[in-house]
């Protein structure tokens, strides 16, 4: 941080609109929850640095280990960026959401329940391949995300590039690469997250289309019906998907009216 | 909304899964992988040189080689043993002269001046402040060295691998392959532990690791495991070796639970816990170099000083508690006089004595300190410590000294060998009973995690006693 306060004093204008002057505007809240304007979720493979990420935003110290399933519980933590308050809760590491262990549930329910105002992914960008099939599977449930691409520095070294500009217009989000261990890309991270949770930028998140035509036919004659119940849903081909499988908890959400209970 | 709507719902989906067949799952998992496939293919470049990819399997080749995975595990755990008894000597002592010969008469000597009651001074000063004293000297330097050695490891990326190892030999007891995992974190503190089996999916083999999650000798454990170890185990051979000697000895001991462990896992998943074992995949993590100043601070901040200050919470009240229990009178002698007495006809049986059965019942909140208390109660009884008044813990400042105490108490080598048995095998700390309930939310299967250790901690002490005095 204090380097890039030098860099300021040396530049007196146009610096606006760049992520390093408003990092200025940011302050690490710890625990300090109180009335959020915003609340954001952080998702993504295990073992890809999401609670490195989450301390960095933060300035929280929560333990971090080079092991997958070190997050089990859902850890809270705030941080507000120009006046405005922002609670991120870290969610645990999973594969998929396509299964019904407790760590992925309590992921999953956070993300369709919960309705974050942004759900930040987090990959490991020296094993993108692998982590798009979580991405694919978050953007089918929420339209407000981020994909935070970080061990950036691992890639780097591994002699992998990426394309951030392909990728994101792929993926219909913005992406930011980070080395959240030694701080890089926060600063850009944070405005990413701050355009989406304005409004400021509009996500058209890839869905997933690679299905066999059968099923495509029947996921759409069922999103359809959900739509025709729920104008308001956001995610109606996850549903048809979910309850395709026949996901018991999707069945009693339906039932109990979960799904639009506070649907934004 | 009405539940007509979310009826119809289900019924087209009923219907709409007649049409699509029965491989929907795979279908779709195949599909979301070919759609990463492709958008990875339009943003991913990657040179072909991966040096540092095959570095990572070089080592992994090695480090979860059948003939080679376990030797260095051992060695691993060794070597972080003998750093923390080796290194947690001198501190130790300093901090007990610091603690206990400078600042204890001082105290005293305050009470003294300002009139205290005697029973007010006793209380606070004999009994509160020497208990955190001795929890604060006795338990600092190893944690400090301990935490942060094996925080380095976790870091590195090490526990993965342990896993690895071990995956074939939990297979085989009926158990989750993700519980070396836990178990790993057990070592550290068994409430961790008992938190962490959450990444096991399965209901039956997620009650199995957080039953034997307590036959990983955890921190609170460690420093028993240690002392009782060079004094009994040390000293049975020659100097220049005893590092060595109890240092195998406490490792016996940590191996020692692992087949505990296993076997109560097995037994369990025969009988009670019937099932199929699930499969999963574990990822072998890149290696990362630790950030090594880093994760000494995190490691002391975030662990060190928290189960430390857990340890004074629990040690202060003990403390009282022992106080209260020695100095007050039934008859001609102390509560806990009489306690100890009832005990030792049971404790004798299993080559323990009342002074330890009476320690370990004071010691539930926390096992960290149920040296400092046998010591107390042997003291007390003995009639040691001259110009102390009851309940006063004793002031070391070596182990010798320890020594000496035990021994006037009537303690021998099975005693020492027994008590470390019993260390390994008996009712969790009641933060990890609470955190049992918590996870599991029943009273029954809390009741089974705690009880079972205990029955087996009793059957192998007495088995152990008997076959000892049958052979001595």
């Amino acid at each position: 941080m204090v380097k890039m306060k030098t860099e300021n004093n040396n530049v007196q204008a146009g610096c606006e609109g760049c992520a390093h002057y408003n990092a200025e505007g940011l302050k690490k809240l710890g625990v300090n929850l109180n009335d959020s304007d915003y609340v954001i979720a952080l998702a993504g493979n295990p073992n890809t640095g999401k609670s490195t990420v989450f301390n960095a935003l933060t300035g929280l110290r929560q333990h971090t280990g080079n092991w997958p399933g070190k997050t089990v519980v859902r850890a809270e933590g705030a941080f507000s960026y120009d006046n405005e308050k922002y609670k991120l809760v870290d969610l645990p590491g999973t594969y998929s959401l396509l299964s019904t262990s407790q760590d992925e549930e309590v992921a999953r329910n956070f993300i369709l329940f919960g309705k974050p105002d942004v759900t930040v992914i987090v990959a490991d960008a020296s094993r993108l391949e692998r982590n798009l099939n979580l991405v694919l599977q978050i953007l089918e449930i929420t339209d407000r995300a981020v994909l935070c691409l970080n061990l950036i520095d691992e890639a780097k070294r591994h002699k992998i590039e990426i394309d951030l500009r392909t990728l994101s217009r792929d993926l219909g989000i913005p992406v930011v690469a980070t080395s959240a261990r030694y701080q890089e890309g926060i600063p850009e991270l944070i405005q990413a997250i701050q355009g989406v949770a304005s409004g400021q930028i509009k996500c058209t998140p890839r869905k997933i289309n690679n299905v066999p035509k059968k099923i495509m036919k029947a996921v759409v004659e069922l999103s359809r019906e959900i739509e025709k119940e729920f104008p308001d849903i956001p995610n109606s081909r996850w549903i048809a998907l979910r309850l395709l499988e026949g996901d018991g908890r999707i069945v009693e959400a339906l039932k109990n009216g979960e799904l639009v209970a506070n649907g934004q | 909304m009405d539940n007509n709507g979310a009826n119809r719902i289900i019924n087209l989906t009923r219907e709409l899964r007649w049409q699509i067949g029965e491989d929907f799952h795979e279908n779709l998992a195949e599909g979301i992988y070919a759609d990463a496939s492709e958008i990875a293919g339009h943003a991913v470049r990657r040179e072909r040189e991966k040096k540092k990819l095959r570095f990572d399997q070089k080592i992994d080749r090695i480090v979860t080689s059948a003939t080679w995975g376990f030797p260095i595990m051992f060695l691993l755990l060794g070597v972080v043993l003998w750093l923390t008894i080796t290194g947690a000597n001198y501190p130790s002592a300093m901090l007990a002269e610091l603690l206990l010969e400078k600042i204890h008469p001082f105290l005293k000597g305050l009470s003294a001046g300002i009139g205290m009651p005697w029973w007010l001074d006793g209380l606070l000063i004999d009994g509160i402040y020497l208990a955190v004293a001795w929890v604060v000297a006795v338990m600092l330097p190893p944690m400090a060295i301990f935490f942060p050695l094996f925080t380095l490891l976790e870091d590195f990326g090490y526990l993965p691998r342990v896993a690895f190892n071990m995956d074939e030999l939990f297979r085989r007891s009926g158990a989750h392959g993700k519980q070396a995992l836990t178990m790993s974190m057990g070592f550290g503190c068994n409430a961790a532990g008992v938190v962490a089996t959450r990444i096991i999916d399965s209901p039956r083999e997620r009650l199995i690791a957080i039953i034997t999650n307590n036959f990983s000798l955890c921190n609170g454990r460690w420093p028993t495991q240690i002392l009782i170890a060079t004094i009994f185990i040390g000293a049975l051979v020659p100097a220049a070796w005893s590092g060595l000697a109890s240092l195998s000895a406490v490792i016996g001991i940590a191996v020692l639970g692992i087949a505990f462990m296993f076997l109560v896992s097995l037994g369990l998943s025969r009988t009670i816990l019937k099932g199929e074992v699930s499969t999963f995949n574990l990822e072998l993590p890149p290696y990362r170099p630790p950030r090594f100043w880093k994760t000494i601070y995190t490691s002391i901040i975030d662990r060190t000083l928290i189960v430390l200050w857990r340890a004074i919470v629990f040690a202060a009240p003990a403390g009282a508690v022992i106080w209260l229990i020695s100095n007050i009178a039934i008859g001609d002698q102390s509560l806990a006089a009489w306690m100890i007495e009832g005990m030792d006809g049971f404790g004798w049986l299993i080559g323990l004595n009342g002074v330890i059965l009476l320690a370990y019942i004071v010691a539930i909140p926390a096992n960290e300190i149920v040296i400092p208390t046998v010591l107390m109660l042997t003291v007390l009884m003995t009639g040691l410590g001259a110009g102390e008044g009851a309940g006063v813990m004793f002031e070391l400042d070596s182990a010798s000294d320890t020594a000496s105490i035990l021994k006037a108490g009537g303690w021998t080598l099975l005693t020492g060998v027994n008590l470390m048995l019993f260390s390994l095998l008996h009712n969790p700390c009641s933060t990890t009973i609470y955190t049992i309930y918590k996870e599991t939310r029943s009273a029954r299967w809390t009741f089974v995690a705690s009880v079972l250790p205990l029955i087996l901690g009793f059957i192998v002490t007495f088995l152990v006693a008997q076959v000892w005095r049958i052979i001595a």
